[in-house]
């Protein structure tokens, strides 16, 4: 990301209003940290996967929910925010690489691992989704044409 | 005068420098914390992890104390041209630092708790620590969906041609109510580590 391509950037979209985009990826952040939360609170035992699977379950839909959204967008800067998205992207996937590996190594298997996997994953995506959208709003044009 | 007023009645402001979003430099001292994190782990070394958890802990603690408690309300008061100054050479540290200590305090405290059966139902401390999980997961949700997208927002905002003073302020002042409640939220971190460390 140069400088110059900061500044060709089109003029902030301050005062326009966009959907919920950032606010429902938080939720469904805050949703899968109380999966890890419960799942974190019975080490080492193996938890009960019904409540921090339904959590992961409703997170996704909030995360699909975010994707309609943005792909509903007009004029948005698609160009900041994949940069963003990407960088970010991969800064949040080798933290959760990390925390996988953690529990992989203290031999957590099975259904257990996946519902970690997925929460991992949720947790991967929405990080970046927040982050590239928050980022990418104020770079927007501050009307759109439709 | 307002803050916006403030920025574009800037007198004679100084040139402009390049705003730095992630400063590149930091990256190989950030994968030299995570390769150790991840020996530390992989061989269950007592003292290494017990380092991580300790130091990156205490920075971690300090520094969200420090930046909520005393930089926060000091940039509050400061003329927007002040905090673009400051923001420009602080925040972008902060984007490399923060994630690395916590990611570093988190990871060994957890494999710690386990080794040493803290995390064990009959364990005094059991409950301390998932009390202990709770305030880190409100700090997370807060540090991730809304202080981290700020600061980088800001940064971003800071590099354009002609920055939206508005917009700066408004992610601004977002920064600095969250690191204060962040920095309250460290308080309770200490009681709980001190009750751990002690029972």
């Amino acid at each position: 990301m140069s400088a110059g391509q900061a500044a060709e950037a089109p003029p902030a979209a301050n005062g326009r209003r966009f959907p919920p985009v950032a606010e429902l990826a938080t939720v469904s952040l805050a949703l899968v940290v109380i999966g890890g939360i419960l799942l974190a609170s019975y080490a080492p035992r193996r938890p009960p996967l019904g409540a921090p699977a339904a959590l992961a379950a409703v997170s996704t839909i909030l995360l699909l929910a975010d994707v309609v959204l943005l792909g509903r967008l007009p004029e948005f800067n698609w160009a900041r925010f994949f940069t963003f998205f990407r960088w970010a992207l991969l800064a949040y996937v080798l933290s959760a690489g990390m925390i996988g590996f953690a529990f992989i190594h203290d031999h957590v298997r099975g259904a257990p691992l996946a519902v970690v996997t997925a929460l991992l994953v949720l947790f991967a995506v929405d990080v970046p989704l927040i982050i590239a959208f928050t980022v990418a709003r104020y770079s927007s044009p501050p009307h759109p044409a439709s | 005068m307002s803050d916006v007023e403030q920025l574009h009645a800037a007198p004679a402001a100084p040139p402009r420098r390049v705003v730095q979003i992630v400063p590149v430099r930091g990256l190989p001292l950030v994968a030299a914390v995570v390769v150790f994190v991840i020996v530390a782990i992989a061989g269950n070394f007592s003292w290494a992890l017990t380092f991580c958890h300790v130091v990156g802990g205490g920075l971690w603690t300090a520094i969200d104390l420090f930046v909520g408690l005393v930089v926060g309300p000091i940039l509050g008061r400061l003329s927007i041209p002040a905090r673009m100054e400051f923001t420009a050479r602080f925040m972008p540290k902060m984007v490399l630092l923060m994630p690395t200590l916590v990611l570093m305090t988190l990871a060994a405290g957890f494999q710690l708790a386990l080794q040493e059966g803290n995390l064990a139902p009959s364990s005094p401390n059991h409950a301390w620590l998932v009390a202990s999980y709770c305030v880190v997961g409100v700090m997370a949700v807060i540090a991730l969906g809304v202080l981290e997208p700020a600061n980088l927002a800001v940064l971003v905002e800071m590099r354009k041609a002609r920055p939206d003073g508005q917009i700066i302020a408004r992610l601004m002042k977002r920064f600095i109510y969250t690191a204060g409640i962040t920095g309250l939220m460290q308080v309770a971190t200490l009681i709980i580590m001190t009750r751990v460390a002690t029972q």
